[in-house]
Parts: structure tokens; C-alpha cells; sequence
């Protein structure tokens, strides 16, 4: 299962440093811990950039997660 | 991408394919279009930072026999608090909109409260005077330690602090608080042997593009309306001006001119909607072209911050602990780069003890937009003077320090991911080892050293290649080219199919002929429309194969591409891309290749800065005598393009750190908006800036490139500033280090 990692601002919200999720898409990965967390809103969450792997995605949706992946949510990051 | 790979083309330095149409001024800017029967806009702008608007009275203007049309915040459509993804970010449609024109408020001198559309520049200048304004005046608020304070008067009523785990019951000029923290900084610091806690400031500076804000636009009610400007993202010009007027995207075409620089602060709209509500109005195209005190006054500058950095070191140089506060001007409506700024303050540095906390707070002035690397460059000069202070404490090199706690591979970061492999060692390596850094300083001069972090960003590109019937070709891509970007798309293009770059045409496509692609920033470009430039390129290749095949009764898996030519591994024939393309129309149609695609896996870039610097100690001018910029590429596609990012940035960071400032008066008036009183640098301040291109490929590109256009802003303000302090023997903890300031500090101590 992989393997989410919440940020401190994300830890206020779940209580926990991380979590394990059976899930092989990011979406499926954002329902799984929105309904294991009930403050952690879906619709927020998805409007968050993902590093999976260490590889950043701004606008994740359909991406792949292996059982082993390390996941962490973060800010999306602009530029100028 | 891992490993060195050889190439043919990409690494040369080529000829920029639009150098000609620049250095003979045939290149269309902004301000370039004419059209039939064209008339001109212009904008009332507030002469007060903080007031009510009790009334806006334009029927005198529009009885002026010139004038063909006015605006107001009225003209727009009835718009909802709506956030728009962009280049920079996500906007709010509302704030967008009351920036472009004041709704009930203005909220900073300059902001916009009408617009008249008349015959003449000059008709339409003088009416501006017709317009009666009332206000009500409130007090201005001008930076973070005001706006933060309990009864400080506040800009938005609705704005609530967010961030908080309860939401406050009062209306603030803190819109925003984040905290970002890991391990445990208590117990850092109690581990460290050495603390030093220092505040800093930073002024409010602008990105001194030298081409000002410029639209010419055609209102069509029932088909194709027209925006021609001057932007990094003609796309994002289309999304917000449509949001803003209540316009399908598909009955708005943006076309990008050529940009005379934009650095970050061409990524938002100012007069494009205004415009169209002008042309709606008067049935005529119109034109609005900043003066520029306009410009300085009324377009997002970078923010201005106060920051305080806190970092604990043992006697043998192990950073244990990194602490860090700050707050961010905003302008008038919320959104600083604050965040930015907290993920990225001690992020060169590989300690298990960080804690950062940020506040995005609103002030009486313009909109802050982005700037070359937004929210960095100022927590990382805190962080990096506090570094430089603790080498200087311990008796230890400041690179030596750094090489000791650099962030590496397998670093994990504040912002949550451990880093992949990441070229801070190498730059580090390089400095320490540059006839720079190996000379010794002259006497009297003063010496500074910074590193500097950017995470670099993917996103969303589309591009076609289009093969001619002789094998030349054209790109058409979707990203205004801001630094020579159509160069290294024609390199990697012709890496590709293995031809001569000069036989492939780079332009840039207006929204209708291409998907939606994201605006040149963050660093993007290269890396992410360069992926797509492959990926197309790549398709025309297989189709290149696919016809010489059926051209030869194999199979396109028996034909090789290199050197432009297809070969059969079957046979003995060959065909040159060109006689491929030359035969298309008998082979199934002419050949061409498309990817739009969202980009993942952009590198982040680390770069080290070198600074020295001579005080004159009657005056306080500080001149710098010698400056080397370091930077991590990825993959250098034209090295000579990838210096010159380097160097730009580098003396964009210069003038920040030196100069640059905007100032005003006790009523929120800017005092110096011109390029005579606000001081950029110029080619004859400054020494030739001195370059070294670091190598260490980004895994997650072809070509292994990382993006260079802004980590080079970031080091220098804690370079020149810890040089000032090393030349004067005083602490510098505001920037920027003009002669008063200086003066002042050698004087006072």
C-alpha cells in the first residue's frame, strides 16, 4: 500500500503523520483519506500539487501510485 | 534523463532566430498595432492609497465632442468570488477585476477607477480631467507592522486571517498564515553550541521591464473579438479577460506580441478588459499604452517583507536547528509569495530541525505580481546572512559551512518530498574553486557568498511541428518567447530529427491556433514546452518512417532515422527527411507531429553567488568590483542563453539589493516612479557578470533540463549585502544598501 505523508499544516487536520492507502490512481488516493478524514476536504485536496515518488505534479489526477510509492501533498508552486 | 549524453545540436550556440527582427526594430511589440480607424484609451488613476468612492460622475467626459466611450468597475459582469488557475498561480476573478478598476474603494495610489476611450492619446489624456470623483478619504496603510496591528484600519471587511485552526471573529490585513515545520527546532537549538537570531527588511521593487503595459483590442458583439498585447501567457490574458467580461473563451482571440521584458509581472491583466469594454462601447478597436509612472505605480511590483531568521550551529559547523518568521506585503488585494518564501528559506541546508512561519498580509499598495523566483529571494537573504554571520563566528569558510550541511539527494525538504539528485554540492565545489573565489580580496573591498533555491515548474505546453515539402518545418508553440526560449526549442527540434536548427521555424501561436498552454514562467518553458517540442518532433520522426516504409514494402521497424536520413536495414535504400517530405502528398498527406501535454518532474535549481564590493565610506555608494554567479542547469541547451539568464538574474538581485526601492510620502504616494529616481542598474555600474554552468542532469527530462530564468535572483541579496557589511564592518539587516542607508550605518554604528 502506498504510503501518504502529511504535511505539518495537512497534520492539523488528520492528526497523524501518515497514513497507508490501498489505491493505484492519485483521485482514488484523495477519496480514500477525505472519507478517513473527515477534515480533510476532497474538493481542497485536489487543488493541491503531489509529489509521488519525488517527482512533482501540479495538476494530478489520473496518475499512477505503485504499493510502494511515498506520496506528500503539497502547495502548488507558481512562478514568475 | 541520468547520465552525459551526446548530442548533435543541442549544447551549440546558435543564432537566436528572431535576433534580426529585434536589432532592427521590425519586431511588433505591445504598443506596435494599428488598426483601421483605431482610437485611444486612457486611465483615471486615484491620487489617494486608502478611500471611499462615494461617486464617479462621467457626464462631462462623455459630452466632450472626442471622446467615444468611458468605463467603470460598472461595465464589467456581476462577478463571484471565483479562483482562476494561471501561470502565477490561482487568481481571484473579483480581485482581478476591482485591480483593473476600482469597485467601491481604492485601495492604493494609482488604482484605476475609469477609463475614456477618445480620438487622440491627447483628447482622451485631457478628458480624464472631466471625470468627478468624490471620496472619502481613510488612512493608508503601508507595510506589515501597521497592517498586523490590532486596530490597524482595514482594507477588506471580509477578510478573515485563514490558516488558523478557529476562524477569527474579526476582519484583518492578514489573509493568510501558514506554519511549516519538522523534527523538533527546541531541541535544535538547545544541541547547537552557537544561535544567531537576526531581523531583516526588504523594500518593495519592481521587475523594471522596459516595455510597458501595452493592448490593442477589436470588440466584435457577435463573433471574434481581438486582444494584441504584451504578456508571458496570452492564454491567461484570455481566461481572466473572459471571466472578467462575462465572454466565451472561444469568441476571444489573444494574440502575443513581442515582450520587451516581463520577469513575472506580465503574467496578470491590467487594461485588457478595460479596453474591450471601451472598443464594446464605441464600436472602434482601441489602443492603451502605459506611460511609466503608470507602470510603476499601478503594476504588481514583488512584495516587500519583514523576515526574521533564527539558526543554531555546533562548534564543528552542524547546523542543528533553522527557524523562521516572516510577513509579506500583499499590495491590495491578498496573495503575496509568502508561501513560496516559507518553503524555500532553509531548503539549501540539509537539517533535521526547521520551523518557518509566514503571514500574507494586505497593504495601500499595488498588487504585488510575481518576480523571478517569487517569495525567494527574500527569505532566503535572511536565511543566507544568518548562515554567513555563523561561518564568520565559527572561524570557517562559508562555503566549507555549507559543503558541510548542503541539501542533497535524499534531503528531505519542509515542503514535504525528499529531494532527487540536485546540483548544490557541484555548484558549491565550483565556487570554492573559481579564479573568483581563489583571488584574494582586494584591500578595503568587502566580500559576500549566498546560495539560492528554486523549485522550477512543469505544466501544461502544446505544440505542432509542421514539415514543409523540402524538409524545412515550422514549431508552432504556445509560449511567448521572454529569453530566447524559440532558439532552444529549434535545437531540441532539430536534435530530434537530426537537421540543422535553422530549417525549423519557432512561433508563437495566438489562442486559437493551439491548445490552452500555461504563460513562460517559472522556469518552465525550456524544460516543459521543450518536452512537448520532442514529443512532436518524435511523432514526425515515426511518421518519416512509417512512409519511406511503405515507400519500401517493410515494415517502419526495418527503417532507421539518423542524420536526417531514413534508412532500410533491409535493403540498401535511403531517403532524406526532405525527399520523405518532398513525397508526402503521395504517401498518405503532408507530415506534421502534436503534443499537448501537462508536464511533470520539473528539477530545482540551486545556484552560488560570489560578491565583492567597494564602499566609498564618505558617501555610502557601494560599487561591486567582481561577481560570479554558479548555477545548476540540468542540461545547458544554449549555454550562451542559459549565461545570460544567469547574468540578468544576477543583476536584477544587484539592483534589489543595492538601489532599487520604491518610496513614498506619509500619505501612501509613490515619490519615485520613474526609471531617474528609481535606480536600476545600469550596463556601466557593473563589472562583467562572471558565469559558471553547472551540469547535473534532471532524471525526469530528455535532455536532462532543470531551468535556469530564476534561481539567479535569489543569491544575491544576501551576497552584495553581506559584502556591504564585510566592507564596513557593520551588520546589514535592511535592504536595499542605497548610499543614505549606508552612510547611515557607517556613521551610526
Amino acid at each position: 500500500m502506498a504510503i501518504v505523508i502529511f504535511s505539518s499544516e495537512l497534520q492539523k487536520l488528520t492528526g497523524e503523520e501518515q497514513t497507508h492507502v490501498d489505491a493505484e490512481v492519485f483521485k482514488d488516493i484523495v477519496t480514500e483519506i477525505s472519507n478517513q478524514y473527515s477534515a480533510l476536504e476532497h474538493d481542497e485536496l485536489m487543488k493541491m500539487a503531489v509529489a509521488i515518488d519525488g517527482e512533482i505534479i501540479h495538476t494530478p489526477f489520473l496518475e499512477k501510485v505503485a504499493p510502494s510509492s511515498e506520496v506528500h501533498f503539497l502547495y502548488r508552486i507558481s512562478g514568475g | 534523463m541520468s547520465e552525459a549524453q551526446e548530442f548533435k545540436y543541442i549544447g551549440q550556440r546558435t543564432i537566436r532566430p528572431d535576433g534580426f527582427d529585434k536589432v532592427t526594430g521590425r519586431a511588433a511589440y505591445g504598443a506596435d498595432l494599428t488598426l483601421p480607424g483605431m482610437i485611444w484609451g486612457k486611465t483615471l488613476r486615484s491620487p489617494y492609497a486608502h478611500a471611499k468612492i462615494l461617486s464617479i460622475d462621467t457626464s462631462k467626459a462623455e459630452a466632450h465632442p472626442d471622446v467615444m466611450s468611458v468605463a467603470t468597475f460598472k461595465d464589467f459582469v456581476t462577478l463571484q468570488s471565483e479562483s482562476v488557475a494561471g501561470t502565477e498561480g490561482a487568481a481571484g476573478v473579483l480581485d482581478v477585476a476591482r485591480n483593473c478598476l476600482a469597485d467601491d474603494k481604492v485601495l492604493y495610489h494609482g488604482h484605476a477607477i475609469a477609463a475614456i476611450a477618445a480620438r487622440t492619446e491627447r483628447a482622451a489624456k485631457d478628458a480624464l480631467g472631466l471625470i468627478d470623483v468624490e471620496y472619502e478619504l481613510l488612512p493608508p496603510v503601508m507595510d506589515v507592522e501597521d497592517a498586523m496591528m490590532e486596530d490597524s484600519p482595514v482594507l477588506h471587511d471580509d477578510m478573515f486571517t485563514a490558516g488558523y485552526d478557529e476562524k477569527p471573529s474579526k476582519a484583518s490585513n492578514i489573509a493568510t498564515r501558514v506554519e511549516m515545520k519538522m523534527g523538533d527546532v527546541e531541541a535544535g537549538f538547545a544541541e547547537a553550541d552557537i544561535i544567531v537570531e537576526r531581523e531583516f527588511r526588504t523594500p518593495t521593487a519592481h521587475q523594471g521591464y522596459i516595455e510597458p503595459h501595452a493592448c490593442t483590442v477589436t470588440y466584435d458583439e457577435n463573433g471574434q473579438s481581438m486582444v494584441w498585447c504584451c504578456t508571458q501567457g496570452h492564454f491567461d490574458v484570455r481566461t481572466l479577460t473572459a471571466k472578467v467580461l462575462g465572454m466565451e473563451l472561444g469568441k476571444l482571440k489573444v494574440i502575443a506580441s513581442e515582450i520587451g521584458g516581463g520577469f513575472g509581472g506580465k503574467t496578470v491583466i491590467y487594461q485588457e478588459p478595460v479596453a474591450l469594454v471601451l472598443s464594446k462601447k464605441s464600436g472602434r478597436p482601441v489602443k492603451m499604452v502605459m506611460d511609466r509612472d503608470e507602470v510603476f505605480i499601478a503594476t504588481g511590483p514583488t512584495s516587500a517583507a519583514k523576515l526574521k531568521a533564527k539558526v543554531g550551529v555546533k562548534k564543528d559547523g552542524t547546523i542543528t536547528a533553522m527557524q523562521g518568521w516572516m510577513a509579506y506585503e500583499a499590495g491590495a488585494f491578498k496573495g503575496s509569495p509568502m508561501v513560496p518564501g516559507v518553503m524555500t528559506m532553509f531548503t539549501p541546508y540539509d537539517c533535521p530541525n526547521v520551523l518557518v512561519e509566514g503571514f500574507d498580509v494586505v497593504v495601500n499598495k499595488s498588487k504585488v505580481a510575481a518576480y523571478r523566483a517569487p517569495g525567494a529571494p527574500q527569505a532566503e537573504y535572511a536565511a543566507e546572512m544568518v548562515v554567513n554571520e555563523l561561518a564568520e563566528m565559527l572561524g570557517m569558510d562559508p562555503i566549507d559551512l555549507r559543503l558541510k550541511n548542503a541539501a542533497k539527494e535524499g534531503t528531505q525538504t519542509i515542503y514535504g518530498p525528499k529531494l532527487k539528485r540536485v546540483g548544490l554540492v557541484e555548484c558549491l565545489e565550483a565556487a570554492k574553486n573559481s579564479p573568483h573565489y581563489q583571488s584574494p580580496l582586494p584591500e578595503g573591498q568587502g566580500r559576500g557568498l549566498a546560495s539560492g533555491f528554486w523549485f522550477n515548474i512543469g505544466g501544461q505546453s502544446s505544440v505542432s511541428v509542421n514539415m514543409n515539402p523540402d524538409g524545412t518545418g515550422t514549431i508552432v508553440e504556445g509560449s511567448p518567447d521572454i529569453g530566447g526560449s524559440r532558439a532552444s526549442m529549434q535545437m531540441m527540434a532539430a536534435e530530434v530529427l537530426q537537421i540543422e536548427p535553422k530549417n525549423l521555424k519557432p512561433i508563437i501561436a495566438d489562442t486559437e491556433n493551439l491548445p490552452y498552454s500555461q504563460g513562460t514562467g517559472g522556469s518552465r518553458t525550456t524544460f516543459a514546452t521543450g518536452m512537448a517540442v520532442i514529443e512532436a518532433s518524435e511523432k514526425v520522426v515515426v511518421q518519416v518512417k512509417e512512409r519511406a516504409a511503405a515507400v519500401w514494402n517493410v515494415t517502419a521497424e526495418q527503417v532507421e532515422y539518423a542524420d536526417g536520413v531514413a534508412r532500410n536495414t533491409a535493403g540498401e535504400d535511403s531517403m532524406t527527411l526532405a525527399e520523405v517530405c518532398k513525397n508526402a502528398e503521395k504517401t498518405g498527406g503532408q507530415i506534421s507531429g502534436n503534443a499537448n501535454i501537462n508536464a511533470r518532474g520539473a528539477g530545482p535549481s540551486f545556484a552560488v553567488h560570489i560578491c565583492d564590493v567597494a564602499v566609498d565610506k564618505e558617501t555610502g555608494k557601494v560599487d561591486v568590483t567582481r561577481y560570479t554567479a554558479i548555477q545548476d542547469a540540468g542540461k545547458a541547451i544554449h549555454p550562451g542563453y542559459v549565461e545570460g539568464q544567469l547574468q540578468g538574474g544576477a543583476v536584477q538581485g544587484i539592483g534589489w539589493a543595492l538601489n532599487e526601492e520604491y518610496i513614498f510620502n506619509a500619505d501612501g504616494v509613490m515619490e519615485n516612479p520613474g526609471f531617474l529616481d528609481y535606480r536600476i542598474p545600469l550596463a556601466s555600474d557593473l563589472p562583467m557578470i562572471e558565469t559558471i554552468t553547472v551540469e547535473v542532469p534532471n532524471a525526469f527530462h530528455p535532455y536532462g533540463v532543470r531551468g535556469v530564468g530564476e534561481t539567479g535572483i535569489i543569491p544575491p541579496l544576501g551576497a552584495v549585502g553581506y559584502a556591504v557589511g564585510n566592507a564596513i564592518d557593520r551588520k546589514v539587516e535592511e535592504l536595499p544598501c542605497s548610499p543614505p542607508r549606508v552612510l547611515a550605518l557607517i556613521q551610526n554604528g
